[in-house]
């Protein structure tokens, strides 16, 4: 991290990044009356991560293995050229077919909604799903696209000169979510 | 565990050859290419990375299989591609390949995809447009994209590069194929023997890093994989080649031959294939064969060098305006 950003709060630790999830993995069974058809895929890199933890606690409540997806979104974003650096571009690993399925994204954090529109244009190219939801561990607002999520861990009401960065143990050593001040 | 991948950024705007990158620059090339094999496995085969941008493939020498190769994978970037067989256009009323260059920068394509029989070309077209120039072979020179693609295939067969000893057999001396490959093999760390008739053998290519053989029995004795290029008859204007049949007597890739080398020795062959000069055909189409991998793998190669140059220059604009 730079020396100009300065860490200002922990908004999750270890346990509410857990119980955040539990909760989530209940509502998504409870919206969707079980389990059938229903895939996960986690956006690169930390949906990823998130997206498994989420099949691990639905199978703990209902018994049911989950298929979990990756999804790498660089080829479809609409701001290649305006990032500093270069995106490493990392594979997409979808085994299974997505058509008639429900699927649910699943991201770390949701800012202006245009990860999740070019995450959105890549899953329609691997075929129809039956619908497409999506889980957030932090929705921090500031959208500039119509998208708006139908899981989220916590609201986190920011300023756009802040950051939310969300760490997890397969990472970055560590579970927990701090806002951080450029 | 960290799984993040180390960013390093590529900032050239053309890829002239492999003689000027770094191992790794080389390796960021394999490992991009590894993410873009996957997108020609999707029902919908075609991503929208290069979307808008117009790729124009010049060739002043025949060549298909090239030439699709780029254009396929222009094509599943979203690019537009347009080819120009340039040996019967303009070059033959009299057009300088530089002209050439600067009327497709005015069309603003984005990047010229250049095949030329003159050893240097595409680096001097590079160093006269601002557009991206990737070179798809120039004369003896280089052939930065088949080396690439034959390394990513002896990679994905054996996990490595680094340690291997490879063979390249055949016409050394007039292949850019055998100079890109062992540019980009020994910088990554493989050991490269190169078997051939001596005449076929040019005299600086230890300088570059290859041991020479002229035994094949040799050449095939223990290596983990062997090279196998075209013996271009049809270029053969000095007279200087062998018979076929002599050549395959004493240089072709058979079945006996193989018994002796190991196991599972990975054969490649940049196509096309003269079957029973350069290998028989039980060989090409036998169980060590790789050839029609090679084809798939291009692709992806491509893509991921269009992917990349495209950037580096779009970075480069960004940063003058």
């Amino acid at each position: 991290m730079s020396s100009l950003m300065r860490e200002k709060a922990k908004l999750l630790d270890k346990d509410a990044i857990a119980r955040s999830l539990m909760r989530i993995a209940h509502e998504i069974i409870e919206k969707n009356k079980g389990t059938e058809d229903l895939c996960l895929v986690g956006i690169r890199n930390r949906g990823v991560y998130l997206a498994q933890r989420l099949a691990e606690c639905i199978k703990r409540i209902e018994n049911k293995d989950i298929s979990v997806g990756i999804l790498d979104i660089t080829l479809y974003r609409d701001d290649l050229t305006l990032i500093a650096s270069q995106p490493v571009v990392r594979k997409t690993e979808i085994d299974f077919d997505i058509t008639d399925k429900i699927l649910v994204l699943v991201d770390d954090v949701l800012y202006t909604g245009r990860t999740v529109r070019a995450a959105l244009d890549a899953l329609i190219d691997f075929g129809r799903p039956k619908s497409i939801q999506l889980a957030v561990l932090v929705d921090r607002g500031h959208r500039e696209l119509p998208v708006r999520a139908d899981y989220v861990g916590k609201n986190i009401p920011t300023s756009q000169k802040e950051t939310v960065e969300v760490r997890l143990a397969e990472v970055d050593g560590v579970d927990e979510v701090v806002i951080v001040e450029k | 565990m960290n799984h993040e991948l180390k960013i390093m950024a590529w900032a050239r705007k053309d890829l002239l050859g492999l003689e000027d990158l770094s191992k790794e620059e080389i390796e960021l090339i394999l490992t991009t290419a590894e993410s873009f094999k996957e997108v020609s496995t999707r029902e919908i085969k075609k991503v929208p990375a290069l979307r808008g941008k117009t790729v124009v493939n010049l060739f002043y020498e025949p060549s298909t299989r090239t030439r699709v190769s780029f254009e396929v994978a222009a094509k599943r970037l979203s690019a537009d591609v347009i080819n120009i067989a340039a040996q019967e256009s303009s070059a033959r009323k009299g057009e300088t390949l530089i002209d050439t260059g600067r009327n497709i920068e005015a069309l603003k394509a984005d990047i010229i995809v250049v095949r030329h029989s003159a050893s240097g070309a595409a680096a001097m077209l590079a160093r006269n447009v601002s557009i991206s120039v990737v070179n798809a072979g120039d004369g003896w020179h280089e052939h930065p994209t088949q080396a690439l693609l034959d390394i990513f295939t002896l990679k994905e067969k054996l996990g490595r590069i680094a340690g291997l000893k490879v063979s390249i057999v055949g016409d050394i001396a007039h292949s850019r194929v055998a100079r890109s490959n062992i540019w980009g093999l020994t910088k990554l760390g493989a050991e490269v023997t190169v078997c051939a008739p001596r005449m076929l053998i040019p005299p600086a290519i230890e300088q570059m890093g290859a041991r020479i053989t002229y035994d094949i029995d040799e050449a095939l004795r223990e290596a983990d994989a062997v090279n196998v290029l075209r013996m271009q008859f049809e270029r053969d204007e000095e007279a200087a080649f062998p018979e076929k049949l002599e050549y395959f007597k004493n240089f072709g890739i058979t079945q006996e031959r193989l018994k002796k080398a190991k196991k599972n020795i990975v054969v490649m062959h940049p196509g096309p294939i003269n079957r029973g000069i350069e290998m028989s055909s039980e060989v090409a189409d036998g169980l060590n064969s790789v050839i029609l991998e090679q084809v798939t793998n291009g692709i992806a190669v491509r893509m991921a060098v269009l992917f990349l140059v495209a950037q580096a220059r779009d970075e480069k604009q960004n940063n003058i305006d």
